[in-house]
């Protein structure tokens, strides 16, 4: 009962090349290992069986930069982290995507102080901003499905980036 | 046990002791800045007393009043549970008092954090960078003069002046 059952015997599936190289994108998207605070932990339980991001193939962390899709800023990132993280981002492979996990990474949060970068913008262009101190791994997941309804509606090639709302 | 060492300091260092102070059994000497070195030294030294462990370095910064900044060291003695805090006045913009690293070499990384976010040199120091912050990092963020390192908070009466300040990333 595979999907042999449902093609017949055609033996050809016509479709466009551009859904085709999204559904690929958003199916296997590997995200970058970078925890940084508390959210890490959100992330990591989004990741384990409970919740169980692998049913968007998403199970692998990458530990580096050169072989993940997309960076999950999961917590607070210091100004001394800052040049840390571009670099991370300017080393990951086009084409690439930014998650802003939890208040901290998307505005500062509450540490509105010397220390904190106000918002994870300031660095690196960012795609999903998921609220929440720290946001459920629901939360999360929702903001994983909305990147890739973004991914799927963009063009693969031009790689528009025209803003999702809701 | 903080009479017997303020005497013992007293004949040996007539000068460095300026005042002494006991709250709660914790026992502090406020220390001239000259003398800090030769006082260390002896403590860590004397058979009575051996204050062998700095446990911390801190600093403290009372703007505006003169002078202005207190260097706190914290002592231990391992061999005979002693306690002591040894207290340094400093003034001035651009404060400085001698390392204690020659004395006890856990204090390297204690004063750099005091140099980073307060400010204060410690001369002699083997490495005296920032700790904490970042290299280019501008002032000393605990001082009470710092400024205010902070962001206007966005809401929707100020959505529109905060949002063309803020600087958004490129790809």
């Amino acid at each position: 009962m595979g999907l042999e059952s449902k093609l017949g015997n055609m033996g050809v599936v016509t479709a466009r090349l551009e859904d085709i190289v999204n559904w690929g994108r958003t199916n296997a998207m590997w995200p970058l290992g970078f925890g940084l605070a508390c959210c890490a932990i959100e992330m990591m339980s989004a990741q384990a069986s409970h919740y169980d991001l692998s049913r968007f193939g998403m199970e692998l962390m990458r530990a580096s930069p050169r072989q993940a899709d997309l960076m999950i800023v999961a917590g607070r990132v210091s100004r001394k982290m800052a040049p840390v993280l571009r670099r991370l981002y300017d080393q990951m492979p086009d084409p690439k995507w930014v998650l802003s996990m939890g208040d901290c990474a998307s505005c500062g949060g509450v540490f509105n102080n010397y220390a904190i970068v106000q918002g994870v913008d300031e660095i690196v262009p960012v795609d999903v901003y998921v609220a929440g101190c720290p946001p459920r791994p629901e939360a999360l997941i929702d903001g994983i499905v909305k990147l890739h309804e973004k991914v799927r509606r963009s063009h693969p090639l031009k790689g528009d980036r025209e803003p999702i709302r809701g | 046990m903080s009479v017997g060492i303020f005497e013992t300091i007293r004949t040996r260092f007539p000068e460095a002791i300026t005042a002494s102070s006991e709250f709660r059994g914790e026992t502090t000497f406020v220390v001239q800045p000259d003398q800090l070195i030769a006082v260390c030294t002896f403590l860590r030294d004397d058979p009575a007393w051996r204050f062998d462990l700095l446990s911390d370095v801190s600093a403290v910064d009372h703007f505006p009043a003169r002078p202005r900044f207190a260097v706190n060291y914290h002592l231990y003695s391992l061999e005979n549970n002693y306690e002591l805090r040894l207290k340094v006045w400093l003034d001035g913009e651009q404060p400085q008092v001698a390392s204690v690293t020659s004395v006890w070499p856990g204090a390297n990384w204690h004063e750099r954090e005091v140099w980073d976010l307060m400010g204060i040199k410690f001369g002699g120091h083997p490495d005296p960078r920032r700790i904490f912050l970042p290299e280019d990092f501008l002032g000393h963020p605990l001082r009470k003069d710092a400024g205010q390192f902070y962001e206007e908070p966005q809401f929707m009466h100020n959505f529109d002046l905060v949002e063309s300040q803020k600087a958004y990333a490129k790809e």
